[in-house]
């Protein structure tokens, strides 16, 4: 019996379609882990509450290192979320069938990450000024506290990101995965911390931000082919 | 067009021990070629690097005779590959699951295709279940389904019987030779007898 052909076809693109359904799908499952999504806010508030105890009450020491602490801390946050990026998909195999997507990884790995900025960087940007009112954070600060951290975070997710995937493959990468990002995070750190604190000078922010900007569409230009560069490391180690 | 995936002199070497080495392979259409050998021979390493995986190799790869690396997209549109692990998420339904496998491949799809892909593996009145609380056999049907959702020429199945039922192995035989005989192509790692068949070819590792 000789076989009948079965077609072979081209591929038909349906990027969109791709991205579309895996930020449905990381957007779903975070939704469903509550609890593991407030992990990073609630280590935010409470490293904060820890500052006016252990240092002192005075709100006018607390107010001069109040933008340092809390950039610190919301970048302690994010770092703390970045190691479960991949790591669930690494451990059920979901992972492998990403990377045999016909689509490029990059663009599925940036939707990942999206999914991660929106529910840690985002909410943590939302709720710094809250916890600058414990630190007595000068009024007219605020916003830009929160501006800064918003646009700040996008850039240590996507950061973070190649680090998380290049960790993946490792059973204990957690500590390797912050000796890789934390001096990638300098740069983001000065520029967010010195917004603020031109804010409270009076000074203009909008350098600041300026650079925050920039640095966010440099990262967004390169991060998202060193993540897909690293998880093929990951996966074929 | 025939689908035709050839290996010429292929070695692998893993902590100092070559897996195999001067490994010729031509496959075809209407093939169901079934790797074999003991544990640790090098059955699951072969089907990553010929699924385009593992770049840790030597020897070279081509595709309908082109070499692997200028036609991937090609043949990544082409592939369906199913590993150790199923893929499947704990926190999402069988269906959700299949749905992000389908949208994954570029296309949209449907929900009666879906319902109908997971009744076809017996999985009808799970749909909505979260697949953490499947059982293992469960969760491979899931991934099974998409053998059904997704067509594909070319099936790369690493121990697909794993966890499956009497009854659902010879329905997956069956899906497999059906799958031969209309001109697709199956390569498979298994520990189980596959009936012998004039489609069935072997290659023993180790």
């Amino acid at each position: 019996m000789r076989a009948s052909l079965m077609p072979l076809h081209d591929h038909k693109g349906g990027l969109m379609i791709a991205v579309k359904a895996t930020l449905m799908r990381d957007l779903t499952l975070m939704l469903r882990r509550r609890g593991e999504m407030l992990n990073p806010l609630v280590f935010f508030a409470l490293v904060i509450t820890l500052f006016p105890i252990a240092i002192s009450p005075d709100p006018e020491l607390l107010a001069v290192i109040a933008p340092g602490l809390l950039w610190v801390a919301a970048l302690l946050a994010a770092l703390l979320s970045l190691d479960s990026l991949f790591r669930s998909d690494y451990d059920d195999g979901s992972l492998e069938q990403l990377l045999l997507a016909p689509q490029p990884l990059a663009a599925l790995g940036l939707a990942k990450v999206a999914v991660h900025w929106l529910l840690t960087g985002l909410p943590l940007a939302l709720m710094a000024p809250l916890l600058g009112i414990m630190l007595a954070l000068p009024a007219g600060s605020y916003a830009v506290l929160a501006l800064s951290l918003a646009l700040g975070t996008a850039s240590l997710s996507l950061i973070g990101a190649i680090g998380a995937a290049l960790t993946v493959g490792l059973a204990r990468g957690g500590v390797l995965l912050s000796l890789l990002v934390l001096p990638l995070y300098i740069p983001v750190l000065i520029f967010g911390a010195g917004a603020v604190q031109a804010a409270i000078m009076g000074d203009g922010v909008s350098a600041h931000l300026a650079i925050l900007g920039a640095l966010l569409a440099a990262s967004l230009m390169l991060a998202p082919w060193a993540i897909a560069a690293s998880l093929r490391i990951s996966i074929n180690g | 067009m025939s689908l035709c995936l050839q290996a010429r002199q292929l070695a692998c070497e893993r902590d100092d021990r070559w897996l195999f080495e001067g490994l010729d392979l031509d496959i075809r259409s209407g093939e169901i070629v079934r790797i074999e050998g003991p544990n640790g021979s090098g059955k699951t390493t072969l089907l990553k690097i010929l699924s385009g995986q593992h770049s840790d190799y030597q020897g070279e790869l081509f595709w309908n005779g082109v070499a692997m690396s200028d036609t991937r997209e090609h043949f990544l549109a082409n592939l369906l590959y199913l590993g150790h692990a199923p893929g499947i998420k704990s926190g999402l339904s069988p269906l959700e699951n299949l749905a992000w496998y389908q949208a994954l491949s570029g296309e949209s799809g449907n929900e009666a295709q879906r319902l109908e892909a997971l009744e076809s593996v017996g999985l009808a009145g799970f749909e909505d279940v979260p697949s953490g609380q499947l059982s293992a056999g469960q969760q491979r049907r899931v991934a099974l389904a998409r053998l059904r959702l997704t067509p594909r020429a070319l099936w790369v199945l690493d121990e697909p019987f794993t966890a499956i039922d009497r009854d659902g192995v010879a329905a997956l035989e069956r899906q497999l030779v059906a799958h031969a005989q209309a001109g697709g192509c199956v390569l498979v790692t298994t520990h189980h007898e596959l009936t012998a068949s004039s489609l069935l070819r072997r290659i023993a590792l180790g």
